[in-house]
């Protein structure tokens, strides 16, 4: 009976051993998959917010074509039909030289500006075990103010037709979620009028938030130090909102935004329109990126 | 006396066996293809983890989308913000078995074909799939050879009509695995 007994604890050991060795295939699988660290991709559908920098960078090889427009201000009214008679342009022809660091030339049509810019990536927001929290990146830009002298028999230097502006950026993206600070120092080499700074110092907050997979609402303020009263003129912090909407190789940037510049050193210093008098411009971004020869993906 | 041997022998059998039925991988390769008159798009991804149990022809498959990489670094954005959604769906999973399934012999080298059926999951969509695949066993591993077509569609990709005509309404998947064998 004892014999039996013990049989039968051995029989029922036989009959479970298989099923505790024998684990489902399913949780082998999950315990497996070590999870992995892996770069956040898609922080901005762009390289610039609205005007300023985003944290994006093109890869390597990729070429960026970006044509934008500012209208006149929405309160001039029908005569010039809400702004739209008017138009301030740039072009620029941007390109990854490796997958973190990009450059870019372009041309303004407000203050006739040459411009150039090098973007370097730092680091990237990652997932996984360890992941580092932000995307870091350094931009570092210049322009050249091309209009006649205003006072030609002066000793004019080509010196003070530059203006510089270096930025760090740290984003992160929380989901559909975007944030990102830019603090951003402008070095203007001549100010226009008496009193204003040749250093400014500004804050730049943007975001973003993702609509749909090719629709984001987009937005971006910069806090800046510089005199609010120049003279007779009024400078304003810059505040755009707008959308973003992405068709395979072109996104199209449509905003409102209180500035005419479109590099640092113009709309973040030199912005003069106010929101709440209706100074506010309607504008686009286009841009088209080309990749230019296939390599192995990031 | 003989009451009790019999069970002691299964328990001895039984554990060094279940142990050897297990075959797994981590580096499997799966490449898609999409090939329209405008484009042609190819992605591989060589992380993906399976395990086949050659005792009961159970198959199981883990691709994390994130580590398809392709031609274009743009395409690949496009792919996990715009279609797969790879944030919000991390993984495809495979869970089948082969049909009729007959017990492998790994001792010596072999090809069979099967026919393997189950639940296909992308982008949040389960679907039941059934392929053709071609095992070989060769001394101490296992390949397993499969490529079939897949529509984005039925896996709730949309694909917008501006689109439409660079991707393929049927996307090729090659599944291309070397399996060893499994020891915990």
């Amino acid at each position: 009976m004892k014999a039996g007994k013990t049989a039968l604890i051995l029989l029922l050991l036989a009959v479970i051993a298989p099923v505790v060795t024998g684990q489902n295939l399913k949780d082998l699988l999950d315990e497996t998959e070590a999870e992995q660290r892996l770069p956040v991709e898609g922080l901005w559908k762009s390289t610039r917010i609205i005007n300023g920098h985003s944290s994006k960078q093109l890869n390597r090889r990729e070429l960026d074509y970006r044509i934008s427009h500012r209208f006149g201000r929405i309160n001039s009214g029908p005569y010039e039909f809400f702004g739209l008679d008017q138009s301030t342009i740039h072009l620029s022809m941007e390109y990854g030289i490796t997958d973190r660091l990009m450059v870019g030339i372009g041309r303004g049509s407000f203050e006739k500006t040459v411009d150039g810019f090098l973007k370097w990536s730092i680091a990237n927001q990652q997932s996984g075990p360890g992941a580092f929290p932000f995307t870091i990146s350094m931009v570092s830009s210049f322009e050249i103010n091309t209009l006649r002298w205003q006072n030609p028999e002066r000793d004019n230097l080509f010196s003070s037709r530059l203006t510089y502006s270096y930025q760090a950026i740290a984003a992160r993206k929380f989901g559909k979620f975007t944030l990102q600070l830019t603090p951003t120092l402008v070095h203007r080499n001549l100010v226009h009028l008496s009193g204003d700074y040749n250093d400014i110092l500004a804050l730049g907050v943007g975001g973003r938030y993702k609509l749909t997979n090719r629709i984001a609402l987009t937005g971006e303020y910069y806090l800046v130090n510089h005199p609010r009263t120049v003279l007779t003129t009024q400078l304003y912090n810059p505040f755009s909102l707008g959308f973003d909407i992405e068709t395979g190789g072109h996104v199209f940037q449509i905003m409102l935004t209180n500035s005419l510049g479109m590099r640092e050193g113009t709309f973040i210093g030199n912005t003069n329109g106010r929101w709440a008098k209706g100074d506010i411009h309607l504008g686009f971004n286009i841009s088209r990126v080309f990749t230019l020869k296939k390599g192995k993906g990031k | 006396m003989r009451i009790l041997f019999i069970p002691l022998v299964m328990l001895c059998l039984a554990l060094p066996v279940s142990a050897q039925e297990r075959y797994f991988t981590k580096s499997g390769q799966i490449v898609f293809f999409s090939s329209t008159s405008i484009e042609d798009i190819r992605a591989v991804n060589d992380q993906v983890t399976s395990y086949l149990d050659i005792k009961t022809g159970e198959l199981v498959f883990s691709v994390l989308i994130r580590s398809f990489t392709f031609d274009k670094a743009l395409m690949q954005e496009h792919f996990n913000e715009n279609y797969v959604e790879s944030d919000k769906y991390p993984k495809a999973t495979f869970e089948g078995r082969i049909i009729d399934f007959a017990p492998l012999d790994v001792s010596k080298s072999g090809t069979v074909e099967v026919k393997v059926s189950g639940k296909l999951a992308i982008h949040g969509i389960t679907r039941e799939i059934e392929v053709s695949a071609t095992l070989s066993t060769y001394p101490g591993k296992i390949t397993a050879k499969s490529d079939f077509y897949i529509n984005p569609e039925e896996f709730g990709i949309r694909i917008p009509q501006v689109v439409r005509k660079n991707i393929a309404e049927k996307i090729a998947v090659n599944v291309l695995m070397f399996y060893i064998p499994f020891k915990k």
